[in-house]
């Protein structure tokens, strides 16, 4: 995945297009007639009440749940026909909402499983740690603060360190399209201040998609807020207009 | 650097465990056994390569297979396929009413050799036979199953609905399998007699050979990424969706390749005791199967290894003086390595044995498992040994 060779053959205006996408479990509309659109480089941050369909617009998006109806097109390529691991190599990564890490494994197993390459079962097989490999393992954990964890197993890690490892193999896989599930979500006060120093060094090259319930780090990091209530966007733009909105006020905001 | 920055893909005390089970097996049981035990000791050890194979596909990759015996079957049949066409040329068989067919399908009223045995008339292709016939099967349902996302306990109900469905068929296809008695009287593999002691003593000794190599393959592919993967999948198979893997796939290989180390035993077992018949393929056998990789540690390559011979001669031994209570006795044994001792035989040599003996006996790996002196993190929360996914 190169990333600098697709941004210049790129001239499209938004990297992730979703439009008209409905979900319905069993009739219950999840998501309904949900659209919106997100730029290279942008952070976008999805709030909403419990219940609003968050995670499943991420799901969607990542192929996890299928759509009924709608489409989702990630530069210009159609999402919702894809596998999941298609979509992941096509430069979508997802972070998962509990840390989903390898706890049988140690952090450096963890980060180059998540190195993309040998991905089939005979690359798998021949794969060699050369290298390439060990110093982008290197960097990758210097970056998420666990370079000297590395030899560590993960099940060892405390919560917010195993936060930390899941978005470092985000990062190794160098997707174009970020997507974090509540990375802050049951993390100490100093904790949240690295994730945040983190999320501002690795959107560089990349459009990233947060979900967030915590307010003053969605007013930290946010470019544009999209507002989700009942599987429908009640609100979308700033975070200061996002808040000013009496709507927003009215079913999120002001509880 | 890195503890687990090693180029080679046996450890030291990887090597050393190897070389300790090779001595056991080549120097210590052949001069201290005589020939009847021996032999008993080589039909254990075709038991072995399935409980290999559990290992890597239940230990590793968290796909429990009730139906192995189906594989080892395959195996031992596509053997004894060879073997009977050999015992039956048309000088042996002139008192038939068809004179050169295996005498079960002449007397089922078969009067030609059907297109399913014609292949069997060659050595080689019998041998790429065992292992690919095996693997296909094992392909055909693993891709079935695994391309939906069947797994867990309903693929393990599957494949013991397989072993049964299996028992069955063969059974009841009486002229071209040779029914409930298997295929029986088989004398000679291209001229040599195996019946004969001598020959038995060599056939272990090839035996033992096999063993030690689908050893080797089995650590290759622990210790490739192939391996780690695996281990991964156990643990969050979605994480490594979603880290571009096509999981169906790694699923589909491991179980092909405990099929076809299955089935290498299967032949041996033909080979060692000169018959095959149903009783080696369905539920029962199966499951006693996992039990051996289970008492073994199913996270060690060599601990199935010595729990298969283990609970077999505890078999031999108890059921030559209190046949009746064996099958409470292995019962017991599951129940025991279930609720005390999950990882085995291993397990018990990797928290209370290994740590004493120093790192090249395993002492490093468990040395590895435990937290550093000054962990940053929280402590860990289970505090059992992990007996490795090293």
């Amino acid at each position: 995945m190169n990333t600098a060779v697709i941004t210049d053959t790129m001239n499209k205006d938004f990297v992730l297009a979703v439009e008209g996408l409905t979900v319905s479990f069993d009739g219950f509309k999840a998501v309904n007639d949900l659209s919106f659109y997100v730029d290279e480089n942008e952070i976008r941050v999805i709030i909403g009440p419990n219940g609003a369909g968050k995670t499943t617009v991420l799901d969607l998006i990542c192929g996890r749940t299928r759509a009924t109806t709608g489409s989702i097109r990630f530069k210009d390529r159609e999402l919702t026909k894809m596998k999941e691991h298609e979509i992941v190599r096509a430069g979508v990564g997802r972070k998962f909402q509990n840390p989903s890490i390898y706890e049988d494994l140690t952090v450096f197993e963890n980060l180059e499983i998540s190195y993309p390459k040998g991905r089939s079962v005979p690359g798998a097989l021949t794969f060699r740690r050369d290298r390439a490999v060990k110093e982008r393992v290197q960097e990758i954990a210097e970056t998420i603060f666990l370079a000297d964890q590395l030899d560590q197993r993960a099940e060892y890690l405390s919560h917010g360190q195993k936060q930390w490892l899941e978005i470092g193999m985000l990062l190794i896989q160098d997707p174009e399209l970020l997507m974090l599930d509540e990375p802050v979500a049951g993390m100490s006060v100093s904790e949240r201040k690295k994730t945040a120093e983190l999320l501002n060094t690795i959107i560089k090259n990349r459009s990233v998609i947060v979900i967030e319930h915590d307010m003053k780090f969605v007013e930290d990091i946010a470019h544009k807020v999209t507002v989700l209530h009942q599987g429908k966007i009640l609100s979308e733009g700033s975070m200061a207009k996002v808040q000013a909105d009496p709507k927003v006020i009215e079913v999120y905001l002001g509880h | 650097m890195l503890k687990s920055d090693r180029t080679f893909f046996l450890r030291p005390q990887d090597m050393i465990g190897i070389a300790v089970l090779a001595f056991l097996l080549i120097v210590v049981l052949p001069l201290t056994l005589d020939n009847f035990r021996l032999q008993f000791v080589g039909k254990y050890l075709t038991y072995a390569f399935v409980a290999l194979g559990l290992v890597l596909c239940w230990g590793y990759a968290g796909i429990l297979s009730l139906g192995q015996g189906v594989f080892f079957g395959l195996g031992g049949y596509c053997m004894a396929m060879f073997l009977k066409l050999e015992a039956s040329s048309v000088e042996a068989t002139k008192i038939q009413t068809t004179p050169g067919i295996p005498d079960f399908m002449d007397w089922n009223q078969i009067t030609a050799l059907p297109y399913m045995w014609q292949p069997f008339n060659s050595l080689t292709l019998t041998l790429i036979a065992v292992i690919m016939v095996p693997a296909l099967f094992a392909f055909i349902v693993g891709f079935a199953m695994f391309k939906r996302r069947v797994g867990g306990v309903y693929f393990a109900i599957i494949t013991q609905a397989l072993a049964a469905i299996m028992t069955i068929l063969i059974i009841g296809q009486q002229g071209y399998t040779g029914g409930i008695n298997g295929i029986t009287d088989l004398r000679t593999l291209n001229g040599w007699d195996i019946r004969t002691d001598s020959a038995k003593t060599i056939l272990y000794f090839v035996c033992v050979g096999l063993l030690i190599a689908c050893i080797l393959i089995a650590y290759f592919v622990k210790s490739s990424k192939l391996g780690r993967i695996l281990v991964a999948m156990r643990d969050k198979e979605d994480r490594v969706r979603f880290s571009g893997y096509d999981v169906a796939n790694f699923k589909v290989f491991v179980f092909c390749l405990a099929a076809s180390l299955s089935a290498i035993g299967g032949a041996m077992f033909t080979l060692q005791v000169g018959f095959m018949s149903p009783s080696f393929v369905g539920i029962v056998p199966s499951i006693e199967m996992v039990i051996y990789a289970a008492v073994g540690g199913r996270l060690s390559i060599l601990g199935a290894i010595y729990g298969t011979l283990l609970v077999n001669w505890a078999k031999t031994s108890f059921s030559e003086s209190f046949p009746e209570l064996w099958l409470f006795g292995l019962g017991g044994l599951f129940i025991a390595v279930v609720l005390i001792f999950p990882n085995g035989i291993a397990g018990l040599w990797q928290s209370y044995i290994a740590p004493h003996l120093g790192p090249l006996f395993g002492g490093a790996a468990k040395r590895r498992a435990s937290p550093p002196a000054t962990p940053p993190a929280a402590p860990p929360s289970g505090t059992a040994a992990p007996a490795a996914a090293e």
